[in-house]
């Protein structure tokens, strides 16, 4: 495989909400790039920041509260975090497309699908007729397994199963052919055949037109069957990043250790199920030391008193807990090489 | 464990009109949920499982009288829901709750959390005002929630912290009944674990029932005593969950289970792929629903409607397949599937 192109580089972002009860610094100096061709995925506890980092890219972070502080996101090398609302727009129409989570956050329940879905069509084809764009809608509800699509752009959303909704998010993702997919829990609803038949059109997509795919996802089983590369995320920061393959095999921060051994096993039925002790931090409020330390079985003193930095354990592998200190170079939040 | 049922479902349907032109006359109807029976004893867990779009949670909706009927009887300890009036109803559904699937579309957003936890005890008249907020904030963090969200309104929480208020207000009355549709989906693995346990604990401390659906088998193992597998509006096969993940005997289970993603990238999956297109509720394919799409389908499949048939001890399949024949003749088939 020859060298590809980072098409999509967040570095040193940092998304604060200011609210009433004070900052909460959802996402925290978070730096990792896309390449394109590639699926990378992002996995970490809930709330956590993962889906403000991709409203963050998409420009769709809601202001106030909230506000983008810090960091650079750069697209093909020019600064999305520098554009105006306009030029961003056509960026969301053409180049960067996200499937959100929560289906009901972006369709509007007074619109019928057909006309959202042919709205979103005739702002990318300028100069379409409308009998043309609404063909190629039937198309796309259809590559995304819905039934009866024909008549179901008459059908307002909430006519529509969970499952079906989220297919429609996923084809209007799909109207442009887009450069980045950011794709925020897109199989949630579905049941896993139409999630495989999902997650092999993102493949295909990703092969076809090199379409870099940012999947967040809770479900390990995707990701160890969809991406390539791994992001792990605790309370706004990185805290591992490797190859899918390195991330089940050896996983290294605790908690990542903690999730993998979390999952129900299919094969046989335990009496209880493992979680990760403790609760996630309020955000903001642990000032000093590692974050994950007071639900770590492996904490000591060092880890209450600083904060890790995210230590390079092999070329490809990188995790932010004090183990990992002993060898090799560390690696400081901007990502400048200092040796240990 | 006591085995009455606390909840009979016999002959439920559900069809919504698909409506045309300016005028909207109705010209066909959806069949969502098509003739469907099931029972679900007091202090178990009937897992349900299916395609997309084929009636799961509209089943569940029926069961609260969220949604009517269009025919079929619903029976609740021993009470004929479908024929109480609204008033009577309003007051079991202290006994029934629901955990919705979309947790957005179902919260108030003008509401804080604490109002919205509160709602369900003020309409019911549970406690005082200080009890149920001190009732709020000892839910919150039973959800793995703290007190201080109570003051937050729903717009400023995460995906899955959004589903935990969900649960969270389900529990509130503490009812018998709770339907939860697709309550983890949003969750990452150890709160998940985290949440079933809580499930499972409140299930034993107040001999709780639950209809519990999700698409995540591995979960839906781990949780159900009984599993339900529906298709375009129908139940096609029901089991103790142990026999269902061992030995599924509808082919749609089958490709169900072979097609769960694995958490290990160096597996190799046999996945059986189905063929064809996912049909038309509106206008399903006659005999089986699924002969369109099933790998081992034969002539008599497109004719006649195969009826749910208990092939085993409480293990009931609709399928020709097996209608007929005998557990040894089954055994044989097994192998050529
Ligand atoms: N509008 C808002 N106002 C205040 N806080 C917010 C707002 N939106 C998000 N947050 C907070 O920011 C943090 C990160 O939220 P985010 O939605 O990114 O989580 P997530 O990783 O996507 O979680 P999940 O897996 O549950 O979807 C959470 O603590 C959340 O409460
Ligand atoms: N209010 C409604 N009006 C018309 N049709 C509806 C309505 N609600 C649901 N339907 C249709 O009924 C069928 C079943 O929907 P339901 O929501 O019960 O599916 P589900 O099994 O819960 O699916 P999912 O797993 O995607 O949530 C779908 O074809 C849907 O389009
Ligand atoms: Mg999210
Ligand atoms: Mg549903």
């Amino acid at each position: 495989m020859g060298e590809r192109k980072t098409v999509l580089q967040v570095k040193d972002l940092q998304t604060t909400f200011f609210t009433d009860s004070g900052e909460i610094p959802a996402v925290d100096h978070i730096d990792f790039h896309v390449k394109e061709g590639e699926i990378l995925g992002i996995v970490g506890e809930s709330g956590c920041g993962k889906s403000v980092t991709s409203l963050s890219i998409m420009g769709l972070v809601p202001k106030p509260p909230g506000k983008i502080v810090g960091g650079e996101i750069l697209f093909e090398d020019k600064d999305l975090l520098k554009m105006t609302e306009r030029q961003m727009r056509r960026i969301r129409g053409n180049d960067i497309a996200m499937i959100f989570q929560e289906p009901m956050t972006s369709l509007n329940p007074l619109f019928t699908i057909g006309n959202q879905m042919t709205e979103a069509i005739l702002i990318h084809e300028k100069g379409w007729s409308k009998k043309k764009a609404v063909n190629r809608a039937v198309e796309l509800l259809e590559l995304v397994g819905l039934p009866r699509a024909a008549e179901m752009m008459r059908d307002y959303p909430h006519q529509l199963s969970g499952g079906m909704r989220q297919r429609v998010m996923i084809a209007m993702a799909l109207v442009c052919d887009p450069k980045v997919l950011i794709a925020d829990e897109p199989t949630t609803a579905l049941d896993v055949t139409i999630q495989a038949q999902i997650l092999k059109l993102m493949r295909d997509l990703n092969t076809r037109l090199d379409t870099a795919v940012l999947l967040i996802t809770h479900d390990l089983g995707v990701v160890a069957e969809t991406c390539e590369r791994v992001i792990v995320m605790y309370a706004g920061q990185i805290i591992e990043e490797a190859p899918v393959k390195k991330i089940f095999e050896d996983p290294q921060h605790p908690y990542t250790k903690g999730l993998i051994q979390s999952i129900p096993d299919m094969r046989y039925k335990k009496e209880r199920l493992y979680s990760i002790p403790g609760n996630v931090p309020k955000p903001g409020s642990i000032k000093q030391g590692c974050r994950f330390a007071a639900r770590c079985e492996f904490a000591f003193d060092r880890c209450q008193k600083e904060n890790p930095a995210l230590y390079e354990t092999s070329d490809v592998h990188d995790t932010r807990c004090f183990l990992y200190d002993k060898e090799g170079v560390e690696m400081n939040d901007n990502k400048t090489l200092v040796k240990s | 464990m006591t085995t009455k049922p606390l909840l009979k479902v016999e002959n439920l349907k559900k069809y919504f009109p698909v409506k045309k032109g300016l005028l909207g006359k109705t010209v066909g109807y959806v069949k969502a949920v098509d003739d469907v029976s099931f029972y679900v004893n007091e202090g178990e867990t009937l897992g349900i499982v299916g395609e997309s779009g084929c009636g799961k949670s509209t089943t569940g909706r029926m069961l609260m009288r969220l949604l009517e009927p269009t025919e079929g009887k619903v029976e609740f300890d021993g009470k004929d829901l479908t024929s109480l009036t609204s008033e009577e109803m309003r007051k079991t559904r202290r006994d029934i709750q629901m955990v919705f699937q979309d947790p957005y579309a179902s919260l108030n957003p003008r509401h804080t959390i604490e109002k919205i936890l509160e709602e369900p005890l003020v309409v019911h008249g549970i406690d005082n005002s200080k009890e149920r907020k001190k009732k709020v904030r000892e839910f919150l963090e039973i959800v793995g929630l703290s007190a201080y969200h109570a003051k937050r309104y729903p717009h400023q929480f995460s995906g899955g912290q959004r589903q935990r208020i969900g649960i969270a207000r389900a529990l509130m009355t503490n009812p018998k009944l709770i339907i939860a549709d697709e309550p983890v989906s949003a969750l990452d693995v150890s709160i998940q674990s985290q949440v079933l346990n809580l499930m499972q604990d409140l299930q034993k401390d107040f001999n709780l029932t639950y209809i519990f659906i999700a698409h995540d088998l591995g979960v839906v193992r781990h949780i159900s005593d009984r599993v339900g597998v529906m298709y375009l509006g129908k139940m096609v096969e029901i089991a103790e969950s142990e026999q269902l993940y061992a030995q599924p005997l509808h082919p749609y289970t089958k490709a169900l289970l072979s097609a769960v993603p694995v958490p290990d990238p160096n597996h190799q999956k046999e996945q059986i792929l189905l063929e064809g297109d996912i049909p038309n509720p509106a206008n399903p394919p006659s005999g089986c629903t699924f002969h369109t799409r099933c790998p081992a389908k034969m002539d008599i499949c497109m004719k006649a409607i195969p009826k749910l048939f208990e092939q085993y001890s409480g293990h009931s399949v609709a399928c020709h397949l097996y209608s007929e024949l005998s557990g040894n003749d089954i055994k044989q088939m097994e192998g050529s599937l």
